[in-house]
């Protein structure tokens, strides 16, 4: 399938200031979002605490066990429902310091506190993070995507030029400020998973940046006496198709995973659904205006 | 390369790839009991259900608790050498040795040089300091977390779980796994405790009021209501500091049912030096209570009716049958060289997990139909290629799995699903060059030998950039993240194997054999 008519050349560069203005909106619409949550929603992965995944025999009213729990003086509880409502599940969240502890009490406790209301409760899922944990989760965290991005940047340094080594990683951070902003404007919680999903992306969309950065090189090298604007425009639109075939079909696992991979992995689902559409947009519309602006703040020398 | 050559590397591949996928397929079959299958993929504790437990021993207060001893033991020497000091005190890591004034004491001769085999001598007038030496305390450090990994094993073992795994983790970390483990509670009642067992004399005499805080400490009996789990009461004892025998001296511990009222309790044998003591402390403190402390709690404090010379002891309380068999696992196993705490717990029931599976091979199935179908109705019959290419790539990221003993988690799934959407790029990258080439010259042959050669580059470095990302991912440890990575790298490298060799076969094997090619169909 060809998705562009032969001869055609979209004029991709011609928006790019439009284009400038919608990651501009992105990207301080999720500051702006961080900024009135008073930082980002951490998991317990990074924050430490308990998760509690309960099953009812029948739909819970929250608000009624909200309630239950307030007067159980069990400290701070954070409660919201668990996948679909017919799942009849509620995620239960305490924090490190919750009277129960981490021991044998906290089922046990749980248990008793609720059996005498809801008999037929089944605990299905228990994580608990200490805040030693979770301090060195954040520090790895950190970590990899600085590797991550370090890597990046030899690599496609080496193989092409510095110009396309700093448009990537302004790229790979343009997709991951924007994925981040937008898991707080839904205010989503930032997990490890998340984390995954963020490094997958970041992995996806460069594959999409270097195929258009490969086919600029191409290009160039064929047509040496053209500039590089129209050039540009040339190779995305001849990567295009691609550019859109892969995204569809990566696309149509990430929203298999979205709608069937069940609660526990559907952050992580969601952050690479955001992801992708991202990383789509970014190589065309991110990418290759920071390369064209680069050489025209830095030209290359003759020999270059 | 040529045909043959691809043919049959690729069937050498298959052929590899099926021996090492069996026994996965053969292992998760209904009515096998996938434990009797070995070189299987493993299913993660948040598929199979089970416990993960990241605990920490807290190995400085096993360095504290050898200057703790150290202190006792000095401070019995200088009163049997009619030594004049006003106290030795511990400060953490170290002990300071008060001597009245002008008074001096030889560390260097015996009986004192044995503790300066662990100590660092240096005084201060009448003060001398002594601290443990840094390789010493380094080494009791290494210590108590080997012995705690003896002693949590000893315990675990008595979980009757199939396939436990303990293993140290960094510095002072042990990693439980207890897969298809049902009941946390008792799981945790198990690994937790100390389990510290000391004998102290009760002063019937004094109380809480009126006992002598140098030599004497009030410790509590507690009484649970096991169906509410209250407190229901708090007795205070005035024990004496000074500890008589400790549960280092127990050879065995059993459970024993009293005739007269079928009570259960703990029965301990003590080993024979520990024998020899009981047997001195009971005929000499005859008629006065001893208390049993596990874990600074009383569990009672029976009065010495005769001695005992059997070296035989028993625990009895409240129990139920299950709660004595765990406290006599317990002391069976030994006490732990340093409390510990819980760093992590990551706990699915078994339910759980099967749904988990189910969302997860549903989502596979979906996500790569609707790929084949896309691709398929895309690129006619390139797209068959591409899709028997993507069924290998899935094959081979299982059989790989199977090969290394890997584990499967859930976000692990989740990687072997967004491979096959990103598997595909590469033949997307290839075919579409290809098509290209045929605008440009409408020579089909040369249009798949371009196609193939000019995507290569382009398919390397894209792939190499994501494996970056995926190797990143690595160094999160254990843990579900790991199994994303894993299997995302397999997928990428398996993914450029299919595409460039399975899927380039194919093109050899369909239409470069022909001798004249007029189309191609994609």
């Amino acid at each position: 399938m060809q998705l562009v008519k032969e001869g055609t050349v979209i004029d991709f560069l011609g928006k790019r200031f439009y284009a400038g203005i919608f990651s501009a909106i992105l990207l301080v619409g999720g500051v702006v979002s961080i900024l009135m949550h008073q930082g980002l929603n951490y998991g317990i992965d990074f924050r430490g605490g308990t998760n509690i995944q309960i099953r009812f025999k029948e739909v819970p009213n929250l608000d009624q066990l909200r309630n239950f729990f307030s007067k159980q003086d069990l400290g701070n509880v954070m409660l919201q429902t668990f996948g679909a409502v017919e799942d009849r599940e509620i995620l239960l969240g305490l924090s490190v310091d919750n009277p129960l502890g981490t021991g044998e009490k906290l089922t046990a406790g749980l248990r008793e506190m609720l059996q005498p209301n809801y008999p037929e409760m089944e605990i299905r899922r228990i994580e608990t993070i200490g805040p030693k944990v979770g301090d060195e989760l954040k520090t790895s965290a950190l970590q990899a995507i600085l590797i991550a991005l370090g890597l990046v940047l030899i690599y496609i340094t080496f193989r092409f030029q510095w110009r396309q080594g700093i448009a990537a990683i302004i790229t790979l951070l343009h997709d991951v400020m924007v994925v981040v902003g937008i898991f707080s404007i839904f205010d989503k919680e930032f997990t490890l998973p998340v984390i995954a999903a963020l490094l997958t992306v970041v992995g996806y969309s460069l594959n999409d940046t270097i195929v258009i950065f490969d086919r600029i090189r191409e290009n160039i090298s064929k047509f040496r006496k053209r500039e590089l604007l129209p050039l540009i425009n040339q190779s995305v639109t001849e990567t295009l198709s691609r550019t859109l075939l892969t995204s569809g079909t990566t696309l149509m696992v990430v929203l298999a995973l979205v709608f069937l991979g069940g609660e526990i992995i559907h952050d992580f689902a969601f952050a690479l659904l955001v992801g992708v559409l991202i990383g789509t947009y970014s190589s065309i519309y991110v990418a290759s205006p920071t390369v064209l602006w680069l050489t025209k703040i830095a030209p290359p020398k003759t020999s270059d | 390369m040529n045909v043959q050559f691809k043919g049959g590397l690729i069937l050498i591949v298959l052929v590899a790839a099926l021996y090492y996928v069996f026994p996965t397929f053969k292992a998760y079959q209904s009515g096998v009991d996938p434990q009797t299958v070995a070189d299987k993929v493993n299913l993660g504790l948040d598929l199979q259900g089970g416990m993960y437990l990241d605990i920490e021993v807290e190995s400085d207060a096993a360095v504290e608790e050898i200057v703790r001893r150290t202190r006792d033991n000095l401070e019995d020497l200088l009163i049997d050498e009619q030594v004049d000091f006003i106290e030795v005190r511990q400060q953490q890591n170290s002990l300071v040795l008060e001597m009245e004034p002008g008074r001096k004491v030889q560390l260097e001769e015996s009986p004192f040089d044995r503790i300066l085999v662990q100590f660092d001598e240096t005084v201060d007038g009448d003060l001398v300091r002594l601290s443990i030496k840094p390789e010493e305390a380094e080494r009791v450090r290494k210590n108590s977390i080997s012995q705690a990994l003896e002693v949590l094993r000893n315990r675990i073992d008595g979980l009757g779980i199939s396939e436990p795994s303990l293993q140290q983790q960094g510095e002072n970390s042990i990693v439980i796994q207890l897969p298809g483990l049902k009941d946390r509670e008792r799981a945790i009642e198990l690994i937790g405790p100390q389990a510290i067992l000391e004998f102290n004399l009760v002063n019937s005499d004094a109380t809480v009021n009126t006992y002598n805080r140098l030599t004497e400490t009030i410790k509590y009996e507690e009484t649970w209501d096991k169906s509410t789990n209250k407190l229901l009461s708090r007795r205070p004892f005035v024990l004496e500091k000074k500890v008589l025998l400790t549960g280092e001296f127990i050879r065995d511990a059993r459970v024993r049912f009293d005739p007269q009222t079928n009570q259960p309790y703990v029965s301990l044998s003590f080993d024979s030096m520990g024998s020899d003591r009981f047997a001195k402390i009971t005929q000499r403190y005859r008629g006065r209570n001893l208390a049993i402390v596990l874990d600074n709690k009383i569990q009672s404090a029976p009065v010495i009716r005769e001695a005992i010379t059997g070296g035989e002891a028993s625990i009895s309380g409240l129990f139920t049958t299950e709660e004595a068999s765990d406290l006599a696992l317990v002391l069976r196993s030994g006490a732990l060289p340093a409390p510990i705490s819980i760093r992590e717990e990551r706990t699915v029931g078994a339910s759980l997990g099967e749904d988990s599976v189910r969302q997860g091979l549903m989502s596979l199935l979906i996500g790569s139909a609707l790929v084949l179908v896309f691709m398929i109705a895309n690129y006619k019959l390139a797209g068959v290629f591409a899709s028997v290419s993507l069924i290998f790539n899935v094959v081979l990221i299982i059989s790989v799995l199977g090969a290394f003993g890997a584990t499967l988690t859930l976000p692990g799934m989740a990687g072997i699903v967004l491979t096959i959407g990103m598997a595909v790029d590469a033949n997307v990258l290839i075919f579409q060059r290809i098509l290209e080439e045929m605008r440009r010259t409408s020579h089909p042959r040369g249009a798949i030998k371009e196609g193939f050669d000019r995507a290569f580059r382009t398919i390397l470095d894209a792939n190499v950039t994501t494996l970056f990302a995926a190797l990143a991912l690595l160094q999160f440890g254990t843990g579900p993240i790991k199994g994303f990575a894993v299997t995302l790298s397999i997928g990428i490298l398996a993914s450029m194997f299919t595409a460039i060799v399975v899927t380039r076969f194919f093109f050899d094997w369909i239409y470069l054999r022909r001798s004249s090619l007029q189309s191609i169909s994609i």
